[in-house]
Order: C-alpha cells, then structure tokens, then sequence
C-alpha cells in the first residue's frame, strides 16, 4: 500500500449525498472518530464536513491527488454521482473548482488503492435515484442493481479491487469503521465482497436474525397497527427477512435497530430499496405477503405460518397487539385457548 | 472591484460556493450558490402520501427527524387525526436531541475550528484556542464527539435509529417507552446536563438562563473557564458582534408539539423588537435567480422543474419571501420571537450579527436539556403512543416546524391517495436564499456585505465566520 510517513492517506468526498452517512461515522470511536482514526494510523486528508483547510487550500488537496503528488490509499464517497444534465455532472459541482463531483470522481478513482462507496447512495444510486431519477443519480459501480455506474461495470481500484459497497441509509457507523480498518490492513480481498459488492461480513447476515421481535415471528403473531409489539412482517412491511446486514445483532445508538424502534425493515441495504412503495404495508397476493424468505418454498411457509399461528401460547397472541406487554412470561396453569 | 469564488466552503453541511465583489478589501456584492440539486420534490410527486416519511427525511442526514416531523404533520394535517400525546412527548425529545447535538456539532465541529486556523497566530489566545479547537485534532472535538454520540443514544431508545428513522409517523412514536427506558432517557439526558454544565458553560444550566443581559453576560464570563466563556473572549478580541449583520427581520414557525409542550411560540419580530403574528399566506418563493422554471410564487400550488441553462440564474436555491422581503431564521429568531431576556437584550442593540447567532444556539441548548428532561418526565407510560393512521382526503396541507436551523415548512398537495405537490422551504433556504425578483439579496448575501476581508481575499476567515455563523445546511437548502 502507497503510504506517506507510515500513515494511511484517507480522502473523504460527498456527492449527491443528505451527509447522513458522515453524521452516522462521527458516533464512532469512544474518544470520538478523529482520535480513533489516528489510533490506527489514518491520516484523513481532506473531509468537506471537518478538515480544517477551505476553499482554494481545500481544492490543492484534491488536485494534489489528481496530479500524483500525493498518494491515496482510500478513495471515500459518500452520496450519489449525479452524472445530469446530459452526462454533464451539473446538478453537483464541486464548489469552487468549475468541476461536477462524476468528473473528480472520475479522476480520482484510478488513482486510489481502495475505493469504498459509503452508504446506498454511493453504492447503487439511493434515494436521489429514485422514481423518474431527476439527476440521472447512480452508484459508483452500479446502478441499481446493475453493474455499470458512474465508474463502468470493469473499474478496478490500484490494487484490483471493485467498489467496495458498504450498503445502509444510513450505514452503521461500524460497518464504515470496519471496513476502513479492514482495507487499512490489507485483511479484505474480493472474496470477501458479495455479488453487490458488500463486505460479507455485514451481508452474510439478515436484518432479521437477532430482532427483539423473533417469537412473535416463529408464531406468526403479527402487529397490526404501529407501535404494537407483534411481527412486523405480516401486515407493516417489514422485509428484514430478506435483507442483509447485521443490524438486529448489533446495536444502533446505543441499543436500537429500525424493528425495535417499532417500524418495518425497508431493506436499505439493498439496491432498488428506493423504489418500492407503501413500505410499512405489506403487499400480498391472496392474503400471503409477497416477499416471503428468499430461500424457502412458498407453500411450505405458508404451511408453516399456519400451523405455528396454531400453535401461538396465548402471551405471544396477546402481546402481539398491544404496545405494552399484558402478558408477562409465566407458567400457565390454564389450558391453552386456540 | 475585483471578484473572487470560495469554495470548496467545507465545515458546512453540504456543499456551498460564494461569490464575492470585492472593492478596496470590503465585500460590496455577494452572491450565494446552492451547487447540489437532488429532485426530492420531483422525486415525490406521484407516491403514495406516506412513502414522505421514508423519503423527506434522506433530505438531510444532519436534521433528519426535523424533515420526519414536518412530513407526519402535515400529514397528520391532511388525515385530520390527533396524534397521541405521548407520541409528540417522544418526538419532542427526539427532536431536541437532534436539535442539540447539531447545536453541539456546529460549535465544536464546523464553527470554533476557524478560530485556530494560521491567519490568527499572532493573537495571544492563539496557541490555547489552537489546542483546545484545531480541526479533528483539537481536544475539544475528542470531549464533544463523545458527549454528542452519548446523547444521541435517545434515538436508539425512541427512534430506533439516527439518521434516517421512521418512528415519527402522524399518530405519533412508533413505539411506547417502558419504565427502564424511561429512566435510561433520564440518564442520557443527565450525562448531557453534565457536559453542558462542566464542559461548555462552567456552570449550571439554571444559572447561565438566569442571566438576562449583556452586562451580566460581560460579569458572568471574568475569569471563567469553559468553552462559552472562550468563545465570547474570542467574539470580543474579533468584534464579531460588528460583523455578518442579518436583513432585520426574525421568523419563527414555534418549535414543539402538544398541548402544553410547544415550548417556543410562533411569530415574527423586526427592529423595532414587537413580535408579531407571522401572516403564513405571505409565505412565497421565486425562481428569478434559480435554475428553476417559472411556477407559482405559493409553496401550497408549486412545482420545481430544473432549468440548467436559465439565463441570471446562479443557484438551486429558490428565494422564499415572507410578505416580499428576505427574513432570517435559526436559534436567534426562535429565541428573540420567544423573549429569551438575554438574547432579546443582546439583539436589541446589534441585532443579528456572528457573535449573537452563536450565542444564541448555546443558550438554547441549555433551555432544550431541560425542557428534555420534563418531557421525558411528562411521558405516561402506560397510555398510547401512537394513534391509527386515516385515509387522507384531497386537499393541500401544511406541516410547519422549527429545525435546529431555523423554520422547515413542508407543503403537500394530495389528490386520489397521491402526492401530486410536495415543496419544501428548508431554513438555510431562507438564509441563503438568492436574489427575488426585484433584486433583493437573501440574508447571508446582505450580511456578507461591508465584510472586511483585507489583503487576504477569498482566504479572508472574517467570511468563513459570517458563513458559519449562519450554520448553513445545503443539502435541505436546494432538497
Ligand atoms: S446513503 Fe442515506 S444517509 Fe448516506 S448520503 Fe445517501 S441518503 Fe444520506
Ligand atoms: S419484525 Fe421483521 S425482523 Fe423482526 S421478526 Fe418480524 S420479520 Fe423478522
């Protein structure tokens, strides 16, 4: 890796981004993310929300990396490339240096060793992408779901490496922090990225595996209205069944995740998420939701959730559609009432 | 004269470019960019009314539950519902907390970093304020980034998440609050109390609100450690109560929901320092300066279609007026229209300037922690969250709130189970908005104007103070 007095070059730049996924990397780090870059050696050489040099100080960084002055181990964008009007890049200058962020992205992506899109929007479009795409907004290295985007689908970074998506809206800030630490020792390879380019060790995981709401699942006792306690799957949308990432194992803020908060998993590591719509309704074919598990036949789930709905004690039944909890875990002498 | 551009104007949210005139080293002319266009608005039109709660928000990552708030109400508006008063409890600390922690990110992140920069190395406060405020190395940024992740947690106990979370929805919270989780709240938000009261102002909360004028302000800080009493140090070795003057006129939408929680009122004040009601039909926006086409000047009947190659356009940004003249927004106009004594008295005076507008935020975070605390007191715990949602009706509605930033207007205009309108005004709409029609410049064009910025030109930090003190948000700006 190209290195610069033993340190770790780390250039940060925002395209067509809400700035979410910075605001989501400054949780991170218990003495706070500067320090904890500089415990691992990073020297983050320009971010447009913290560095300190502005202006025509700030356009000499990035020229210096344009120009091979200064090398670049990370290439970091957060937001989407807005590559409109007419493959101008227009709808996103990069102020004060006459050039769209598709046409410095483009110049500096060969020049990096890694390149990392932080967050969907960088990775395959988001939520500026979505309906009739007013910016023509894609991903780096994809669109959508489709190779291709704003780098082209054969793009490799200075040490053979595609686009490293770390997919979220916003992203946890672990994911960011573990692939940059990840990349910073060189432990990531492409085997360790899924067909869309995510880190696997966020991707091998669904949203739903470790949510507080699992029992309710296994019995299919369902919510059906916000803020009760009940599956989120069955009547509120929820597609954490079929998206990835780890975000019921680990904690968000301290202890949440979007199910715990009491609304669906809208799936936002995935491409396309944006596109969908009514999401904290399901949609369903003849009463059965239309996104059911990817891995498993259809007409054994439905005659699974049949039996186990069954089979519900009547404290999950019960618990499912109240928002506080009427019945606590206890023996019950009762008989079960079906 | 001769013109200089700024940019890349980083240590904002977003991306912002400015254009100076510069005669004699005063700014005579200023002309503020919005380079950034998403198409929110566009994005919206044609979705179902709800989906505005997954999508407005990824407005902006920094005021996502401000854009979550003014999406459910005024869809709350358009289904007719009340929402449940625990519901806007929890929103109501939710969104204080954003609303601190951005306060507490702009002062330490953004704003205090410009005072350790080369160009002041010869003053005597230079080599404290450079370690103590110096971009991500100084030590203040390894206090305060902590201080605002642990405050922060609120949204991983209401929200589930943050940014981007969709626990705010017309009825209310998306989940009810237990007694453990209520005392959790208690504890985040008395760690926050801590490092206000250790950290920023080196005293308590009630003592710094008991001051209630300049003089006393001037007594308060002899000899005071902290970070408020630096900052207020630097403000008078700068005279930054001399600099970035605003337009004259305060807006405030009233900040908090419910029916004994709104907690700052609704109006509008001028020089002459008499609130007033805020006549909301004489809320308007032009597209003269923006790459925009022509639309209805009223937010309630617009659309927003890009136009690249306007001729005299020089922004995304469209120029919101209220009853034809540009007005400022943030924490200063919320806390004057409010009668805050201290900042009424500072105001009065000077009116908006860089010192007043940072002063202003800070003696408002003090009031939003406490207010927090009651709030999260206030909740029963055993009474609903959240009400049902309702079918929603053709019509036009409204949801008006207050951002950290200032005033965040969403109209929305449904019709057959559609969004057919949705228009944003953002707050740094309102302050960085272009010029109208009429050639009017927006707030921060004219408070930029008379700017000394010496030999040093577009390198000059006197405007990167004017900037800042606004903290400007330009991902909401343009949407
Ligand atoms: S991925 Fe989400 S949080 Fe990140 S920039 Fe895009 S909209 Fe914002
Ligand atoms: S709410 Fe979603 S994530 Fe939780 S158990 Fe149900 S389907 Fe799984």
């Amino acid at each position: 890796m190209s290195q610069s007095n033993g340190m770790t070059n780390l250039l940060w730049l925002q395209g067509a981004s809400c700035g979410g996924c910075t605001m989501s990397i400054l949780e991170s780090g218990s003495s706070g993310w500067f320090d904890e870059l500089r415990q691992f050696g990073i020297n983050l050489l320009w971010h447009p929300s913290v560095s300190e040099e502005t202006g025509e100080e700030a356009a000499e960084v990035l020229n210096s990396v344009r120009e091979g002055r200064v090398p670049l181990d990370l290439l970091l964008l957060e937001g989407s490339v807005a590559r409109g009007p007419n493959d101008s890049g227009r709808f996103n200058m990069l102020a004060g240096t006459g050039r769209s962020i598709y046409h410095w992205m483009l110049d500096l992506a060969p020049r990096a060793d890694y390149v990392v899109a932080v967050g969907s929007c960088a990775a395959y479009g988001g939520v500026p992408a979505a309906g009739a795409n007013p910016t023509d907004a894609v991903g780096l290295q994809f669109e959508g779901a489709d190779a291709g985007g704003a780098l082209g689908a054969g793009f490799r970074s200075r040490l053979g490496l595609p686009v490293i998506n770390v997919a979220g809206c916003a992203p946890h800030p672990g994911w960011m922090m573990e692939t940059i630490l990840a990349l910073t020792s060189k432990d990531l390879s492409a085997t360790d990225l899924d067909t869309y380019g995510r880190p696997k060790f966020v991707a091998n995981h669904l949203a739903h595996h470790g949510c507080s709401r699992n029992e309710f699942y296994e019995f299919k006792a369902s919510a059906e209205t916000m803020s009760e306690r009940g599956c989120l799957m069955e009547h509120l949308g929820c597609k954490a069944t079929q998206a990835v990432g780890d975000c019921n194992q680990r904690s968000w803020n301290g202890g949440g995740s979007c199910t715990k908060g009491g609304y669906a998993c809208i799936a936002c590591t995935s491409p396309g998420f944006e596109d969908a719509q009514n999401f904290l309704e399901t949609a369903k074919l003849a009463g059965i939701p239309v996104g059911l598990p990817t891995d498993m036949p259809k007409a054994w789930f439905v005659a699974l959730a049949a039996l186990s709905k069954s089979a519900t004690p009547r404290r999950v039944r019960l618990n499912a559609t109240a928002d506080h909890v009427v019945v606590p875990p206890g023996r019950t002498t009762a008989k079960r009432t079906p | 004269m001769t013109r200089i551009t700024i940019g890349p104007f980083n240590r904002v949210e977003g991306d912002l470019e400015v254009r100076l005139d510069v005669e004699s080293g005063r700014v005579q002319r200023a002309e503020v960019t919005a380079p950034l266009y998403r198409g929110f608005e566009q994005i919206l039109e044609g979705r179902p009314p709800l989906d505005a709660l997954v999508l407005a928000p990824r407005i902006c990552g920094i005021c996502s539950v401000s854009q979550s708030v003014a999406a459910a109400a005024a869809l709350r508006h358009a289904m007719g519902t009340e929402a449940a008063p625990n519901g806007l409890l929890a929103t109501n600390i939710a969104h204080a907390a954003e609303n601190a922690a951005d306060h507490l990110t702009h002062f330490y992140i953004f704003f205090m970093p410009d005072f350790a920069r080369e160009a002041y190395a010869s003053q005597d406060w230079y080599q404290e304020t450079r370690e103590r405020f110096a971009a991500t190395r100084g030590s203040a940024a390894r206090d305060a980034l902590p201080a605002r992740a642990r405050l922060l947690e609120t949204m991983g106990i209401i929200a589930g998440k943050w940014p981007h979370s969709l626990a705010f929805q017309p009825g209310g919270a998306t989940r009810a609050i237990e007694l453990g989780e209520r005392v959790r709240l208690l504890s985040i938000v008395t760690s926050f109390r801590t490092f206000l009261e250790r950290t920023v102002f080196a005293d308590t909360l009630e003592n710094m609100l008991s001051l209630s004028t300049a003089d006393e302000l001037d007594r308060w800080r002899a000899g005071r450690s902290g970070d408020f009493a630096h900052f207020l140090r630097l403000a008078d070795s700068l005279a930054l109560s001399e600099l970035g003057k605003g337009p004259g006129v305060l807006m405030s939408y009233g900040a908090y929901q419910g029916a004994d929680c709104g907690l700052f009122p609704r109006g509008i004040v001028g020089p002459d320092m008499v609130v007033e009601p805020l006549p909301l039909s004489q809320i308007s926006e032009d597209v003269s300066h923006a790459w925009m086409r022509d639309c209805s000047s009223d937010p309630a009947h617009s659309n927003t279609v890009p136009d690249p190659d306007k001729a005299g356009a020089y922004s995304w940004c469209k120029a919101p007026r209220l009853s034809g003249q540009p007005v400022e927004v943030g924490a200063i106009a919320r806390q004057t229209v409010a009668g805050q004594a201290l900042i009424a008295d500072l105001v009065a005076p000077s009116g908006t300037n860089v010192r007043n507008r940072v002063i202003a935020r800070l003696i408002e975070t003090a009031r939003i922690a406490l207010a927090m605390e009651q709030w999260t007191r206030a909740l029963r715990l055993s009474e609903p969250f959240c009400a049902p949602s309702q079918e929603m009706p053709d019509g036009a509605y409204v949801g008006l709130v207050e951002a950290a930033r200032g005033s965040l207007g969403h109209w929305v205009a449904v019709r057959g189970g559609k969004i057919e309108r949705y228009q944003i005004i953002a707050p740094t709409t309102w302050n960085f908005s272009p010029r109208d029609s009429l050639g009017v410049a927006g707030p921060l064009e004219q408070a930029l104007v008379g700017t000394d910025v010496g030999e040093a030109g577009a390198r000059s930090v006197a405007v990167q103070h004017v900037v800042r003190s606004f903290d400007p948000c330009m991902v909401c700006t343009a949407h």
